[in-house]
């Protein structure tokens, strides 16, 4: 930051008379801007017969920011002329960003809404043909429920704990070292876990998986550190003066986290657990390689073909048919209400049990 | 911010999980249990190494091309020859248009959050785009195949006639289909959007309010206050933010198999279609491989893997250093 | 160079929220004005009123005139930042740029202001520095950042950057609190030597300090917790402290309450 550079105002030259007031623009004028800005873009892409919306959107955003330099800087000066285009900048930012998301929002439930119904959520695609429409999501949502839980059942305890170990007794080397890979571990692709569940069903069992439970396994190495690093967060914020209090008052260590320490936490843990849960809901990369997909219901996690949620969603778009890609949104809208309402309970219990401060 | 009361040292062994007495016997196994667990997700990181090195050496050692070198997939020939090199680019050249486009417009609505956008919409907005992190990739994926590709025709062909000069532009067939690496950077870019927004948005919070008044008191406008006291504090922040996003962008799998049409060509004009990635090509290439060809996809894996660990420990290491910093400064 | 302050029926809200009301005072050229009173009497939000700061407060809204030298900085067509460039202010606790020099952080307002020759600079930053006391002890480090000083070398560092832009006005808001003794005699004699070319205005807990350093003091009071806070009186220093006109100064100075 040594060398920034700021623009020359007037400054060099008192004004003689006002020393404070200066031209300004009217608040309304990024409005004009923007509305005039539309206005050229679309006389632009008409005119030159542009086809795509996206390019008619770029150019009125350049030439949103470029129309509010140049106003500012004829009638307030360059200082604050690169402020505006910050400004601009920033919200052209912001509309961009906002345009991709609400469109995958929007696209999914206009094409899902209309494929979701009765029959949808309690069918399988048993003796469905993929050009055909019909059949449903039935199997593919128990081969998530029972993938995700069993994931869920092996992960949380394991976070837990080793969450615990760092924050209450971990010191030294290893605690360093737990904390890195921890943090490593956070961001292995979804693909390298799959590949190494299947690696371990070579070396140890000599055949290649097809069932849930392998599934469950990668899974749960992926959501191993997602609940590790939320938990921690949470053991952290007990105020220490709970824990001497405990200890000061004889009961031993393993007790003052079980009956102190962790409930104090439970809110903050139970909502980090949700969320880790949401995210491997939508994992679909380690399914494709362990579980294969299956067309009927399995119930059993432990033996044969599965299906689930993402990887019926990428098989129905792999069929490339009418009638699978409507399946496809179906099964999208139904996966994302999912993630949503785990998401949105998450933070409803977040909320509900954080400790009330004074204000917020 | 661990406890202050003393702990015995935890044997690592896991004793019989009876704890009849509230004394030591419950306390050795308790932090039994938790020394347990962190040195299981130790184990468990060795051995992904471990394993995926096993079956990887199996394969390379069979693979009668370059295993780094080798442009085409073909495991099930016989002999075997494949390698990595068109994957590793496609892997490196989506990865990065991905963050050259997510990066800035992250730190941008980051800091419109912040600063501009007025308090009770900003936190609307960090709500929307905390809930939008958690769309599943495999949504992200359908959507890109079947709206965004359709749709990024008009720019291709706009990009190719205007900007067709600069070669990475050049459209070889105009007329074929968007499914390009360009494409699939651009569905990466919105995907790890919200990733990379969240962590900055998080980082520029905690910019101290006393830094930011001293550059107003100077008469510093909001972007000059944003210059001199925002994102020099936040830039470390930033930098590990982002490299958190290109760990996802780098291994993601399902939208890059939707939307890419691969082929094993290194093409320097990233409109055309062709290419692949390695997560993209593992899920490709799985279903009809052979035991063999399994331990090839493994093997590109490994790869992967190693990369990803590469980046994200740097992220880390870009993360501490911060807190020293901002520890000194406290 | 210093300017009068002419404050007429001020009054600051933070949201729905009245903090001071109706206030009115004058703030004579090239004089020190202390600002004293209880905890959450207004006397901080009123001194960010002068320069416009209060608005950057989430919620904060300002109604009334405060003219300087017969310009109303409330005016529709001044800009905050002009505004902030003339009136500077050094804060509670020593904020320098954390990522900056100490050379920078004087630059800094400088170079906002456009002015980048390095020779014109580096007179400025000397003589800034100089100014505020601190040039013997850091004209060796000058590339070293701020953060490194003490307490009191930063808070002066504060005050070398406010000053090295030549504003007319400069407010000080509680500058000492967070100093140890021999710093905050350091930056009492500084403001002594300040007044002459700046008008100051200065925020304090500390009645000793108002005493030594200020020429007028300003008592502010509230009615209740939760009531704005009020303008008691205004006066010359010397008979605030020992002949004030309202009784509740003297309960106040006397140590009765507050």
């Amino acid at each position: 930051m040594t060398d920034t550079v700021m623009d020359a105002t007037s400054s060099a030259v008192p004004a003689p008379s006002s020393l404070l007031a200066s031209r300004r623009l009217p608040r309304w004028t990024p409005l004009a801007v923007a509305v005039i800005a539309i206005g050229v873009a679309v006389g632009i892409g008409a005119g030159a017969g542009l086809s795509s919306h996206i390019q008619w959107g770029l150019i009125a955003l350049a030439l949103f920011v470029l129309g509010n330099y140049a106003v500012t800087a004829r009638v307030e000066g360059r200082r604050q002329a690169k402020d505006k285009v910050a400004t601009s900048l920033v919200w052209s930012a912001f509309i961009l960003a906002v345009l991709p998301l609400y469109s995958l929002i929007e696209t999914t439930i206009k094409k899902g809404a209309g494929v979701v119904n009765g029959t949808f959520l309690t069918h399988s695609m048993n003796n469905v043909l993929t050009i055909e429409p019909g059949g449903g999501v039935y199997h593919a949502i128990i081969g998530t429920l029972e993938q995700v839980g069993i994931a869920g059942a092996i992960a949380t305890p394991i976070g837990i704990f080793t969450a615990i170990y760092l924050v209450e007794y971990g010191k030294g080397r290893l605690a360093t070292v737990v904390t890195f890979f921890v943090d490593v571990m956070t961001g292995i692709p979804s693909i390298v876990s799959g590949l190494f569940i299947l690696s371990l069903w070579f070396v140890l069992l000599g055949h290649a998986p097809h069932s849930g439970f392998p599934g469950s396994l990668a899974l749960a190495i992926l959501m191993t550190p997602i609940v590790v690093r939320s938990t921690e967060e949470m053991l952290k914020l007990v105020p220490n003066e709970l824990r001497e209090a405990s200890l000061a008052l004889g009961v031993p260590k393993w007790r003052t986290i079980t009956k102190v320490v962790v409930p104090t936490a439970i809110g903050g843990i139970t909502t980090g657990v949700m969320l880790a849960l949401a995210r491997i809901a939508g994992e679909s990369a380690p399914i494709a390689l362990l579980v294969f997909g299956s067309n009927v219901i399995n119930t059993n996690p432990f033996s044969g073909p599965q299906s689930s949620l993402p990887y019926y969603i990428y098989e129905q778009y792999v069929s490339g048919s009418t009638a699978s890609y409507s399946r496809a949104w179906g099964a999208a809208l139904v996966l994302i209400a999912f993630v949503m309402i785990l998401n949105l309970l998450a933070r409803a219990i977040a909320w509900w049990k954080a400790p009330k401060h004074s204000g917020r | 911010m661990t406890s202050t009361a003393p702990s015995t040292a935890p044997p690592p062994t896991a004793p019989p999980r009876k704890a009849r007495t509230v004394t030591r016997p419950g306390d050795r196994i308790f932090a039994g249990m938790s020394t347990g667990s962190g040195v299981l997700l130790l184990v468990v990181m060795a051995a992904i190494a471990v394993f995926l090195t096993v079956r990887a050496v199996h394969a390379i050692a069979k693979d009668h091309g370059n295993f780094l070198t080798t442009f085409e997939w073909n495991a099930a020939l016989t002999p075997p020859k494949f390698g990595v090199a068109v994957l590793a680019y496609g892997t490196a050249v989506s990865s990065i248009i991905a963050m050259v486009i997510a990066v800035p417009i992250a730190v941008g609505i980051a800091l419109f959050i912040t600063h501009y956008a007025p308090r009770k919409v900003g936190g609307a907005i960090a709500f929307v785009v905390d809930l939008l992190a958690a769309v599943p990739s495999i949504i992200y994926g359908l959507w890109g195949a079947l709206f965004l590709v359709p749709h990024l025709s008009g720019l291709n062909l706009w990009l190719d006639k205007y900007f067709g000069w600069t070669v990475i532009f050049d459209k070889s067939d105009p007329n074929s289909s968007p499914r390009s690496l360009f494409t699939v950077g651009i569905l990466l870019a919105i995907m790890i959007l919200p990733i990379i927004t969240n962590v900055s948005r998080e980082v520029i919070r905690q910019v101290p309010r006393m830094h930011q008044e001293a550059a107003l008191a100077l008469g510093a406008t909001r972007w000059e206050v944003i210059r001199m006291s925002v994102l020099p504090f936040a830039r470390s922040g930033i930098i590990s933010a982002s490299m958190l996003g290109l760990g996802r962008a780098l291994g993601e799998t399902m939208a890059v198999a939707t939307v890419l049409s691969a082929n094993s060509e290194l093409s320097a004009h990233l409109l055309d279609i062709g290419g692949g990635t390695f997560s993209q090509n593992i899920v490709a290439k799985f279903g009809e491989a052979t035991d063999f060809g399994r331990d090839a996809l493994i093997a590109s894996g490994l790869v992967l893997f190693v990369i990803t660990l590469v980046v994200n420990g740097a992220a880390r290491v870009i993360i501490a250093r911060r807190k020293e910093y901002s520890g000194a400064n406290a | 160079m210093a300017k009068r302050i002419d404050v007429s029926g001020l009054s600051a809200f933070y949201g729905n929220h009245k903090a001071i009301d109706d206030i009115s005072m004058t703030v004579e050229p090239g004089s020190v004005t202390a600002f004293i009173g209880p905890s959450g009497c207004g006397k901080s939000t009123f001194l960010r009123t002068l320069n416009r700061m209060h608005e950057v407060t989430p919620g904060g809204r300002v109604e009334g005139k405060v003219l300087l030298d017969d310009e109303n900085l409330y005016a529709a067509n001044v800009d905050p930042v002009t505004v902030r460039r003339t009136v500077g202010m050094v804060f509670q606790r020593p904020n320098p740029f954390p990522t900056m020099s100490i050379y920078d952080n004087v630059a800094a307002g400088l170079r906002l202001n456009g002015i980048r020759k390095k020779g014109e600079l580096d007179s400025i930053v000397e003589k800034s520095l100089k100014g505020a006391n601190l040039w013997n002890e850091v004209k060796d480090r000058l590339n070293k950042p701020g953060s490194g000083l003490s307490g009191g070398q930063q808070q002066r560092l504060c005050i070398a950057r406010a000053t090295a832009v030549e504003p007319e006005v400069l407010l000080m808001d509680e500058p000492c609190s967070a100093l140890d003794p021999i710093s905050t005699l350091a930056i009492e004699d500084l403001i002594g030597e300040l007044k002459s070319r700046f008008t100051i205005v200065i925020v304090t807990h500390n009645m000793q300090q108002a005493a030594r350093v200020s020429d007028r003091t300003a008592f502010f009071n509230l009615a209740a917790v939760g009531q704005p806070g009020k303008l008691i009186e205004i006066d010359d220093t010397e008979r605030i402290f020992s002949n004030p006109s309202v009784q509740a100064t003297e309960d106040y100075i006397s140590g009765r309450f507050g």
